[in-house]
């Protein structure tokens, strides 16, 4: 087994051979998950608390879904983005779950870094389900394994990502996925969305949706994030639908067998045409949602794998 | 009571020369240079050959009161600056309430004189409650003691009331401290634009934003005729704007804080909020830049930007934490990092660390003259240690350069004649 990480905080400081073994993995669960019987004992007696500060109902389910199948006892913690913007009480928070001994602890934040700073202050294994503009990983990892799924590799494909880009914690964790496996990774977006000095990242940067999809293998669409935008950063829905949105003609500059992806949850006719997210030939977004238990699975399985053999070696160190 | 101080390397930054030579000092003032022999009676200090140079001016210091006491009080400022070589303190006015008013002024000038073994002057405020509307009385501020005037990072946007209030200054001689950041453009910013925000998902503003403030302020400068200083210049694109309005005959200086000099945006890895100072840190060519500019002169003054933040404040999320670091302590050990890098010499280090500051603030301090106040600063250039932020005298203990190797001791400190730090007299104050 190649993963080493006591936390999954993000992509960047995953090595490809990491991020392959966590998609076998993820590949051996998609069949699990496909059976009648859905379960197996990985976690059994582990406790997984998901403590989401930031509403996100699909990533929440997801992740109990996956700790469940996997033997955990679950238990979800909504806190309100109110109370935990004074940030003694997410340190606080995080002391007073440290003391009743999760396994693992699932955060979703809406501030950038916010899930490290936790993690560095509780004992147990932490997965970062989204913190702010910074990282989401999982998603990124379900997104490889889609596309691997579809294309039948993930190295070497042109891979277009769409839209609001300085916003998206998913186009982050994704161009440094991505960039690790040696694909060609375009960014499309208006100039307002695309975040400073990312052309240093090694991906080719647009702003014309025609010459961005020419010839893409892979067209991910991101969320128009609206209530991230404090400022104008677009003139309207309408005309970002007209320069952004994917529709048909957009897509038409693809390769024909393009697939189409979205993180959800969607904005139909602000990001992406009706039609083309429905389309079963080219939008794969269903399968995304489906990878994406699939794929936390694997990460959970592999966190609490290496949280034993930790635990294991400080018992016989203590035994010395 | 005369003390003799023998064995020393002098540092001149008025004559740009250090030299091996002998001190005496005597009410309160710098008595003889190169001395020859101890006067009878007089304390003798063997200086060991070490560094002895004028007592650092550090222009731009926070002090909590009023308002936030628990982050750092005049007190506990004044022993980190006693510790640091700090010889005065010059305080911004960005307190809770603004220093607005001649009434409050006299009331921390009092206070301030009581607790701390080192002087410390006043800035006052630029506008009412710095809040860019109605000028202070700037006259009757400056009859109180205040040496400048400056909302501090409360950049004031509408240019009627900044040109008025400029327009007023000049005409008493006042000068105006400006901190150039266009406010709009670097609202909400915790880092500088570049990979390595996008990396790490954060909030950032273009070294562009400081530029545009600085033509601002540079126009209005030159329609009002006002005196003015720039606080932290920190990029190389604003530099040839200094530069030419040196040039053109414009009564203006710059400074930059220790943090821009010696630290870049990298430092703040993995989202280290004790790195997140206001600009934000920038990247290496513009570090390099503005080291460059002190040396040769274009950046007059360097400051510690000495901002206490409590634990509170700084134990957060990245974007969430407050600005600021504590660095009236670590102030001359970081220089020396300058100084060890060979980008600058001792003697042009203090003249940007003491001269300039006080020649700009109108006191008579910064100087290893005759007849000079007797504020002096005796140090070891090149005794390493590592930085433990908890033996720092201030309050707070918010430094970037907690667990770093660095290089640089104060030995000795002395304000007008009398030792307030050093190894017999550690709590001399």
């Amino acid at each position: 087994m190649s993963f080493r990480a006591r936390h999954l905080l993000g992509i960047e400081h995953l090595a490809p051979d990491e991020i392959r073994t966590i998609l076998d993995l993820a590949d051996q669960y998609v069949d699990l998950n496909r059976r009648t019987i859905k379960r197996t004992d990985a976690l059994a007696g582990m406790t997984q608390i998901n403590m989401f500060f930031e509403n996100s109902t699909r990533t929440q389910s997801s992740f109990e879904l996956a700790g469940k199948r996997l033997g955990a006892d679950v238990m979800n913690m909504s806190v309100a983005q109110s109370s935990v913007k004074k940030g003694e009480t997410l340190i606080d928070t995080a002391l007073t779950l440290n003391a009743m001994h999760p396994d693992l602890l699932v955060v979703r934040h809406g501030a950038s870094g916010a899930v490290n700073l936790l993690a560095s202050k509780v004992n147990c294994a932490v997965l970062n389900a989204g913190d702010g503009r910074h990282e989401h990983p999982t998603q990124a990892l379900l997104d490889a394994l889609t596309i691997r799924r579809a294309k039948g590799r993930i190295h070497r494909l042109t891979v277009a990502i769409c839209g609001d880009i300085a916003h998206s914690r998913v186009a982050r964790s994704n161009l440094i996925l991505l960039g690790k496996m040696e694909n060609r990774v375009r960014l499309i977006g208006p100039p307002t969305l695309m975040p400073a000095g990312v052309a240093e990242f090694g991906c080719e940067v647009y702003d014309d949706m025609a010459a961005g999809l020419q010839d893409a293998d892979v067209v991910m669409m991101l969320r128009l994030q609206k209530e991230r935008m404090d400022g104008g950063f677009i003139p309207s829905e309408r005309e970002y639908f007209h320069r952004f949105g994917l529709d048909a003609e957009k897509l038409a500059h693809a390769k024909p067998d393009a697939i189409v992806m979205h993180p959800g949850p969607m904005n139909r006719g602000v990001e992406i045409d009706g039609t083309i997210a429905d389309d079963i030939n080219r939008s794969v977004i269903q399968e995304q949602v489906e990878m994406g238990v699939a794929v936390r699975m694997a990460c959970m399985d592999l966190l609490a794998r290496n949280l034993r053999a930790e635990r294991g070696r400080a018992a016989l160190e203590t035994m010395v | 009571m005369t003390i003799y101080l023998e064995n020393a390397r002098l540092i001149d930054p008025e004559a740009g020369t250090e030299r091996q030579g002998n001190l005496i000092l005597d009410g309160g003032v710098i008595a003889l240079v190169d001395a020859l022999s101890a006067p009878k009676g007089a304390r003798v200090i063997d200086c060991g050959g070490k560094c002895l140079a004028p007592g650092i001016v550090d222009i731009g210091v926070k002090v909590g009161e009023p308002g936030e006491r628990h982050k750092e009080s005049f007190r506990s400022a004044g022993l980190a600056a006693a510790a640091g070589g700090v010889t005065t303190m010059i305080v911004r006015p960005d307190t809770d309430p603004a220093l607005d008013t001649p009434e409050m002024l006299e009331f921390v000038t009092r206070r301030a004189a009581s607790a701390s073994p080192v002087r410390i002057r006043h800035m006052a405020a630029l506008t009412k409650g710095r809040a860019g509307r109605e000028m202070t009385e700037i006259g009757f501020l400056l009859d109180a003691g205040a040496v400048a005037f400056t909302d501090c990072d409360h950049v004031v946007t509408d240019t009627k009331v900044l040109s008025r209030a400029l327009t007023y200054a000049r005409s008493l001689g006042a000068l105006v401290i400006g901190h150039p950041q266009d406010p709009g453009l670097s609202a909400g910013a915790a880092v500088t634009t570049g990979k390595f925000a996008s990396l790490r998902g954060l909030p950032g503003v273009s070294p562009m934003a400081e530029r545009m403030c600085l033509d601002r302020d540079l126009a209005l400068v030159e329609m009002t005729g006002v005196r003015w200083h720039a606080d932290q210049i920190t990029c190389a694109r604003s530099l040839p704007a200094l530069e030419r309005a040196k040039a053109s005959g414009l009564d203006v200086t710059a400074g930059v804080s220790i943090h821009h000099l010696t630290l870049n945006d990298l430092d703040v890895g993995d989202y280290r909020t004790f790195f997140k100072v206001k600009p934000p840190l920038r990247d290496e060519q513009d570090r390099l830049a503005v080291v460059e500019a002190v040396a040769s002169g274009l950046i007059d003054i360097i400051s510690s930007m000495h901002t206490p933040q409590d634990e509170e404040s700084k134990r957060l999320p990245y974007e969430d934490a407050a600005s600021g670091a504590v660095a009236l302590q670590t102030l001359l050990p970081a220089a020396m990092r300058l100084y060890q890098s060979g980008h600058i010499d001792l003697p042009q280090l203090f003249r940007a660390l003491a001269l300039n500051p006080a020649k700009r603030l109108g006191l008579p301090q910064g100087r290893l003259a005759e007849g000079a106040p007797a504020d002096l600063v005796l140090f070891d250039p090149d005794a390493p240690f590592v930085l433990d932020r908890f033996t720092l005298r201030s309050k707070s203990k918010n430094t970037p350069f907690d667990g770093q190797r660095m290089e640089g001791k104060v030995l000795a400190t002395f304000v007008g004649g009398q030792q307030v730090f050093g190894p017999d007299q550690e709590d001399a104050a």
